[in-house]
């Protein structure tokens, strides 16, 4: 790296302003193959591109016709991994959070995005609601009432042993027979997966990548992060399969959660208005949203995922404030503290790689969280990176981490706390004994105006999908790309159409449960790579110039 | 007739504009207006720079290069955008109104099935300003 600008490097001449340069000959879209097949303009990066395009075809292929025998191959995979490596998971999860917490307290912290003089893209508002859209506003939909019940439910249970190993899947020593312990570490534990966590997995993401993109002058795309290590190499093979790698990810996690939305969606729309819970209406779903995630890959960015996002931000807010109102609304207040205080109270036991005796809880469900949001991260990283130029790390990590988890330890304790209170203290089962993609319709049922909220969620759960599908493509399009933003309209299409047709093609194949799998195995290379991201990150920092 | 003629150019296909750029010239010279040339670019690392700035001080030169060729007065506009490919139809038009241009002079391609679902960028500034816009497609051989 040069220290110095300089207007004579090799290749790509340095920028004017205070932005310090990586110095490389490599020339943005060299290895693209530019076409115009059929009348159609293409521009994309040959390798990358086909080979992640032939690794998904014979994917999906191989899994439909060999469902039965690839889908316990993948799963043993998922299994294996997430029990013995959970380690590696939780013990990466936590560096990744000393890392962005810590650098928040550094002067490297005043380093700006896109160099000392950039200025924000978007506002606050936009900006704010496209990375908490884009991350996991579909997750909080669906999880939002099931899990607290769940974790609550198994804590209460306590503790079984057999052989000498917990058979039950409470976190932590559970709270055998203790209604208010069992609330409290319950929702501690869901906070705990949907907190801080999480969005420092992303925020490692997101920062190398906007560093090393605006600031070092590298392409967007996952392997410029690792030029610190691989110096030129990033450009061949090595880089290749990074970007592949990204791909394969992004795409198959998008597929994976269209078509479980579609599921959740078709359930809603089965329990409310009687539409046939069949294929043939997934499959429709999933096609009316591919049909508006197009529309809004043509938008583009600020017209359209923007848009969007906050659309749906607005009615998640409102949806929050009527749960909060209409269900037992001291209750969350007084909730909100406490469970953030149980929450802190539990981290270090439940950041705990090492020894733990609840190992159904641990592997199962954080391993198997941290993996997915791991596998997550080159995604919903690229796209925070891509709408936060101008910010300074201090105001980035700030806004990724910090106002994301207040507003997820709300929805939870609203969401969550009220479904425990209509089980616990009303007696109402039916939130209990419902499926997992039910329990959000069916607390919402208990209160008032049941119908018109629960239609609301449902709308809610469809534009989560597009905001995800539609951010997706322009992810993927950029890596394919070889880093180029401003590659033609038609391949933006072309992914946000492939999405909804392999969801379609595994929906109706029955592979989802496979390319889950898959989507998490994804993670575990990932957490190896975001490790060395994090000496990246700090030594690219070190170099950068600092505002006062 | 026409006093500041506005030349939306992309510096990494400066071959495809060859005949626009000449048609400009022309235009310029005998109607003795000054040429405003616009460059929409990523706000991320792309192949002519890697960076708004950088594609800004080129976008300079190639300016004053141009000037040099028709003997007009010329400038430049370079505005930056996290989405380049979807927001330069909305760029071009807020260009036309801020650096009040009365003609705009733009390379096309020919017309083609695809114009349907993703529109040309010619006709949509067409439709949506009041000033003139002379559009320049390639030559029949390059067809």
């Amino acid at each position: 790296m040069n220290n110095e600008q300089s207007n004579e490097s090799v290749g790509v001449p340095a920028p004017e302003g205070p932005a310090n340069l990586i110095d490389t000959d490599y020339v943005i879209g060299q290895d693209n193959v530019a076409a115009s097949p059929l009348g159609m303009e293409v521009d994309l990066h040959g390798k990358v591109f086909t080979i992640s395009s032939l690794v998904i075809l014979v994917f999906v292929i191989l899994t439909l016709a060999l469902q039965n025998q690839v889908e316990p191959v993948f799963e043993g995979m998922r299994a294996w991994l997430t029990s013995n490596l959970s380690w590696v998971f939780l013990s990466g999860a936590n560096v990744f959070l000393v890392l962005t917490v810590g650098l928040i307290f550094t002067p490297l912290a005043r380093v700006r995005l896109g160099g000392q003089h950039a200025t924000p893209d978007f506002s606050y508002a936009g900006w704010f609601a496209m990375l908490f859209a884009a991350g996991m506003g579909i997750g909080l939909m669906y999880f939002g009432v099931s899990e607290p019940l769940t974790h609550y439910g198994t804590a209460l249970g306590g503790t079984s042993v057999e052989g000498g190993v917990r058979t039950d899947w409470a976190p932590l020593g559970a709270a055998a027979g203790n209604e208010q312990a069992a609330v409290s570490l319950g929702m501690a534990a869901t906070i705990f997966h949907w907190g801080i966590h999480p969005w420092a997995i992303y925020a490692v993401v997101a920062l190398a990548l906007a560093l090393f993109s605006f600031n070092k002058g590298l392409p967007l795309t996952m392997r410029s992060v690792f030029y610190p290590i691989l110096g030129e190499r990033v450009w061949g093979w090595p880089g290749h399969a990074i970007d592949i790698l990204a791909v394969f990810a992004t795409l198959f996690g998008l597929a994976t959660s269209l078509g479980l939305g579609a599921k959740q969606a078709t359930t809603g729309l089965s329990h409310l208005f009687g539409v046939p819970n069949n294929e043939v209406t997934m499959v429709l779903l999933i096609m009316g949203i591919t049909v508006i995630a197009l529309g809004s890959v043509m938008l583009g960015v600020d017209k359209g995922v923007q848009r969007l996002s906050q659309i749906n931000m607005a009615m998640a807010g409102l949806l929050l404030a009527f749960v909060i109102i209409a269900g037992p609304t001291v209750l969350i207040a007084t909730g909100f503290f406490e469970y953030m205080l149980a929450y802190l109270k539990n981290l270090p036991a439940l950041t705990n790689p090492f020894g733990r005796e609840d190992a159904n809880f641990s592997q199962g469900w954080t391993a198997f969280y941290w993996a997915w949001w791991i596998s997550w991260s080159p995604f919903v990283g690229m796209f925070i990176a891509r709408v936060s130029r101008g910010r300074t790390v201090r105001e980035f990590l700030i806004a990724v981490l910090i106002i994301p988890t207040v507003i997820s330890v709300l929805w939870m304790t609203a969401l969550g706390g009220t479904g425990i209170h209509q089980v616990v203290n009303l007696g109402m089962e039916n939130v209990a004994s419902a499926s997992g993609d039910l329990q959000l319709f069916e607390m919402l049922g208990n209160l008032p105006l049941g119908l018109i909220t629960s239609t609301i969620a449902i709308f809610l759960v469809i534009v989560f999908f597009v905001t995800s599908s539609d951010s997706g493509s322009l992810v993927i399009d950029a890596i394919t790309a070889g880093g180029k933003v401003d590659a033609p309209k038609p391949q933006r299409m072309f992914w946000a159409i492939i999405e909804g047709a392999i969801a379609v093609a595994l929906l109706l194949g029955g592979g989802l449960a496979a390319l889950q799998a898959m989507a998490v195995s994804a993670g575990f290379p990932f957490t190896i790579l975001l490790l060395f991201a994090c000496y990246a990150i700090v030594r690219g920092l070190m170099d950068e110039p600092r505002g006062a | 007739m026409f006093k500041k003629i506005l030349v939306p150019v992309d510096l990494a296909h400066l071959e495809a504009l060859q005949r626009s750029l000449t048609v400009c010239a022309d235009l310029a010279r005998h109607h003795g207006a000054e040429v405003c040339y616009l460059g929409i670019t990523a706000t991320t690392p792309g192949t002519v720079a890697r960076s708004p700035e950088e594609y800004e001080q080129k976008l300079r030169d190639f300016a004053a290069e141009q000037g040099k060729v028709h003997g007009q007065p010329t400038s430049a506009l370079c505005i930056s955008s996290p989405d380049p490919v979807a927001d330069l139809d909305d760029h071009i038009i807020e260009a036309i109104r801020t650096e009040g241009a009365d003609l705009v002079l733009m390379a096309t391609h020919l017309p083609r099935h695809l114009d349907a679902i993703v529109p040309a960028h010619g006709g949509k500034i067409a439709s949506h300003t009041d000033v003139s816009v002379f559009l320049v497609r390639p030559r029949e051989s390059s067809k």
